[in-house]
């Protein structure tokens, strides 16, 4: 019964990292995709940041969407978090981490920027202060 | 009536009833392994939250030079480039030594663990070298709020890839003392997810540093 149990478990829930497949050849194939797909993004974005083929104002929007794009490989390559059923409690906590990531990076130079704009002129502050 | 009337009649809106009789016969908690896993995988988002207030600040002072030298002055992007594919390639070994551990080839993990280790050393060779020319020309991280916020974002990956290499050195013992045991598997596959966030941490870091630094 307990033997039932577990195979059902084992089933049902997959810890981050672990894979379905068991067999050997395909997971190292699916390492070795991960890193060449890792590798091509990273040498377009080392690429894109030092040229002057492409038009300059893109370069920090390719590059951002080149990072994402690296995360997203390494995640479903090396950490095998997947959208399958059985990954829901991983996915979910990583939705979670995210939204606290981008509230806090997005908030912090949101209301940052904002002071920066409403901030005196600093020759005025000094001016005040004497 | 059906048996969905039924199910919202008597107080089961969800259908767990039916369910519980076929597939989901939740008896008692998880397996270890599983448990193991999600709880360091939430610590791994804790420690990615962590990180984002260190981007946060970057972001927030990387304009702030106090007339001290720009990112576009300091930063070589060969050296980055060699880090980041030292770290890649550790990942992909790191890949292979779970490979090994679940098909219970204790060579093949030591070989494989070894090489990781090798280049998380070199990775660190590489920063360090980097650090200590910055602060020789006189960029260290007292010099402006941009340089403090610099060397305490990539410092801290540093730090995690230091801690990452301590933590190999203790598995590779572990394996060599112990063996392949559940527990000792179980530590495996932290390890191995610990290693693979390092990297994604990495992705940000060249991207938003050194990237941006000198491109922009």
């Amino acid at each position: 019964m307990s033997n039932q149990i577990q195979e059902m478990h084992n089933r049902l829930d997959v810890a981050p990292g672990d894979e379905e497949e068991v067999r050997v050849g395909p997971r190292l194939l699916g390492y070795a995709v991960g890193l060449g797909l890792a590798i091509l993004l990273t040498a377009t974005s080392f690429f894109v940041a030092d040229t002057d083929l492409v038009w300059q104002p893109s370069i920090p929007v390719a590059i951002v969407v080149l990072a994402i794009a690296q995360m997203g490989v390494h995640l479903v390559f090396f950490l095998h978090i997947t959208t399958g059923a059985d990954n829901t409690n991983n996915v979910l906590a990583l939705g979670f981490g995210l939204l606290i990531v981008f509230l806090v990076i997005g908030g912090s130079l949101w209301i940052m920027a904002n002071l920066n704009h409403n901030m005196m002129p600093m020759d005025q502050i000094m001016k005040m202060q004497r | 009536m059906t048996d969905t009337t039924l199910a919202f009649g008597q107080g089961d809106p969800h259908h767990l009833r039916g369910m519980q009789e076929s597939v989901l016969a939740h008896d008692g908690p998880a397996p270890k392994r599983i448990v193991t896993g999600y709880g360091f995988w939430i610590f791994l988002l804790s420690d990615i939250v962590m990180f984002s207030c260190f981007f946060a600040s970057y972001a927030v002072l990387v304009g702030q030079t106090a007339g001290g030298p720009r990112g576009s002055q300091l930063f070589d992007l060969k050296t980055v480039a060699v880090e980041t594919g030292c770290l890649l390639l550790s990942s992909f070994t790191c890949g292979l030594a779970s490979i090994a551990a679940d098909v219970r080839n204790e060579r093949g993990f030591q070989a494989a663990m070894a090489v990781t280790c090798v280049l998380g050393l070199a990775f660190l060779a590489l920063e360090g070298r980097e650090f200590a020319d910055f602060v020789a020309r006189g960029a260290g991280p007292t010099r402006s709020a941009f340089l403090s916020s610099f060397f305490a974002l990539v410092g801290c990956h540093g730090l995690h890839v230091s801690a990452g290499i301590l933590w190999l050195l203790t598995m590779m013992a572990q394996v060599f003392a112990k063996g392949f045991r559940a527990d000792i598997l179980r530590r495996l596959l932290c390890f191995a997810l610990f290693w693979h966030a390092l990297d994604i941490i990495w992705v940000a870091v060249f991207s938003v540093v050194y990237l941006f630094g000198s491109a922009v």
